[in-house]
């Protein structure tokens, strides 16, 4: 037991170059993505993104009027969103309904939506989003925004511009891009730190959380291969949505 | 036919055109890049006017069109209409062109009565209909059905051609509201049930090329069908 604690520190001294991710992808190489839009009927607009093992599915109704009516806003249109990790979507059952955790990332996505989104014109309404996690394999807000950006289109929405969103980490003092579940757990070293980023296609960010350390000059290198993995998942979006033309009446 | 071939799928935030030469229409808007989409949907380009015509998403109501509601409500002075739009429409007794008792406006329109209107205003406050043209009014028989209201556009076809064309096989009388209420009324419910087929067929073909001819053919079979079972 001893011996093989050693040798994994030993293993861990070598230069970051030959650092290997548990499922042997390169340093920069995301997950398998697919994506498909008009997965349910009954939504105005709806879209399924899946990478790798973590699956999101969105679905926008609206706008409508706003209900609770004191929420109403007679100024602006409302983004409402509302995030859901499905019991079995976990490897140990997780609680159903809303908790801390989904609150928060509700709200997350709510801001890394909203400064693309053009709904100043419609006052007193909301456009509602449900974002359900059927599997989960870490990164899930990001599939969820990717998710819920292709819904939004879908449904008729006016944006200036589609979000892309992809989790970046640091594995000990390795940048890697698109962390999964076993990688986010990583605790040799530094132990791992979560980025999840959220970019335009024009490469403004919209939304960025740092869970860990991280040092200003790696931040600026995160930045750069957020950016390139972003520029792939909007290509990816596009494809979805223009595939989804005939496809959604199927 | 050059304007359809024009035609192109964009996504939010994609240029569709740049340079000054143009002028950005509905569901567009116009940055230092050029004239980018707002809307997914299918950009055209008539005049030098670029526009996108969505694809999906919630009836977005705009003055002047003919929509079928639901009588939701009653007022002390009109009639609540659930018109399937984000907002609920407002028909006054002003814009019914009859005599009505204020005392019973449940004798001229119950709940749940369904209605042909025309939105004759929208404003801050609401959107207000009219009954005051031809062709309006309370629907007493025949089927609604309802489609979405994208395929409105294609149902109707280019200046009515599709729906006389419908309507001239299956020997009905079609009211196609713009939020995508379909009103039938035929001498039989074989012949509404059979346009409201048809109804369907065009909406499910609605994004294919020559879709005229492709609805012609599906009549020819469909007739035979019915002759040969006869």
């Amino acid at each position: 037991m001893k011996n093989g604690l050693q040798r994994r520190k030993e293993e861990k001294k070598v230069p970051t170059k030959t650092f290997k991710r548990t499922d042997g992808r390169k340093l920069d190489e995301m997950r398998p993505i697919s994506a498909k839009v008009g997965v349910i009927p009954s939504a105005d607009g709806s879209a399924m993104w899946k990478q790798g093992d973590t699956t999101a599915i969105a679905a926008v109704h609206g706008p409508k009027k706003m209900h609770p009516q004191h929420q109403q806003d007679p100024s602006t249109g409302q983004l409402r969103c509302n995030y859901n990790l499905m019991s079995f979507s976990v490897s140990d059952r997780a609680r159903p309904g809303k908790n801390r955790r989904s609150q928060e990332i509700d709200k997350i996505i709510e801001w890394a939506i909203n400064p693309v989104l053009k709904i100043k014109g419609f006052p007193n309404l909301v456009v509602d989003v449900t974002i359900q996690i059927t599997q989960a394999d870490a990164g899930t807000r990001c599939a969820g925004i990717n998710a819920a950006a292709l819904a939004l289109a879908h449904a008729g929405i006016p944006m200036k511009d589609l979000v892309s969103s992809i989790a970046l980490g640091k594995l000990d003092k390795t940048l890697v891009v698109d962390v999964n579940k076993e990688e986010e757990d990583y605790e040799e070293g530094e132990g791992s730190t979560d980025i999840p980023i959220t970019m335009t296609s024009d490469g403004k960010m919209t939304q960025m959380q740092i869970d860990g350390k991280i040092t200003p000059a790696q931040l600026k290198e995160i930045m750069q291969m957020a950016k390139k993995a972003c520029n792939e998942i909007y290509e990816v979006q596009k494809k979805a949505l223009k595939d989804g033309i005939g496809g959604g009446e199927e | 036919m050059t304007n359809e071939q024009k035609r192109q799928v964009v996504i939010p935030g994609e240029v569709i055109v740049s340079g000054d030469d143009f002028l950005p229409g509905d569901g567009t808007e116009k940055t230092e890049k050029g004239i980018i989409a707002l809307k997914f949907g299918l950009a055209e380009e008539i005049n030098k006017l670029v526009k996108v015509i969505p694809l999906s998403g919630v009836y977005n109501p705009r003055r002047g069109n003919v929509v079928i509601g639901k009588v939701e409500n009653i007022n002390f002075n009109g009639w609540i209409i659930d018109i399937d739009a984000p907002e609920n429409a407002f028909l006054s007794v002003a814009e019914v062109p009859r005599y009505v008792n204020k005392d019973g406006l449940d004798e001229v329109m119950d709940l749940g009565d369904m209605v042909v209107a025309k939105i004759w205003n929208i404003n801050k406050r609401g959107i207000d209909l009219s009954l005051k043209s031809r062709g309006l009014g309370k629907i007493n028989e025949g089927i609604i059905m309802k489609i979405n209201p994208n395929k409105v556009p294609r149902i109707i076809g280019k200046e009515g051609s599709m729906i006389k064309m419908v309507k001239d096989e299956t020997r009905c009388n079609i009211t196609v509201g713009q939020n995508g209420f379909v009103w039938i009324i035929g001498d039989n419910i074989e012949d509404e049930l059979f346009a409201k087929k048809a109804i369907l067929f065009v909406a499910e073909k609605s994004y294919i090329p020559g879709l005229t001819e492709e609805v012609e053919k599906w009549f020819a079979k469909e007739k035979g069908g019915e002759k040969s079972a006869n």
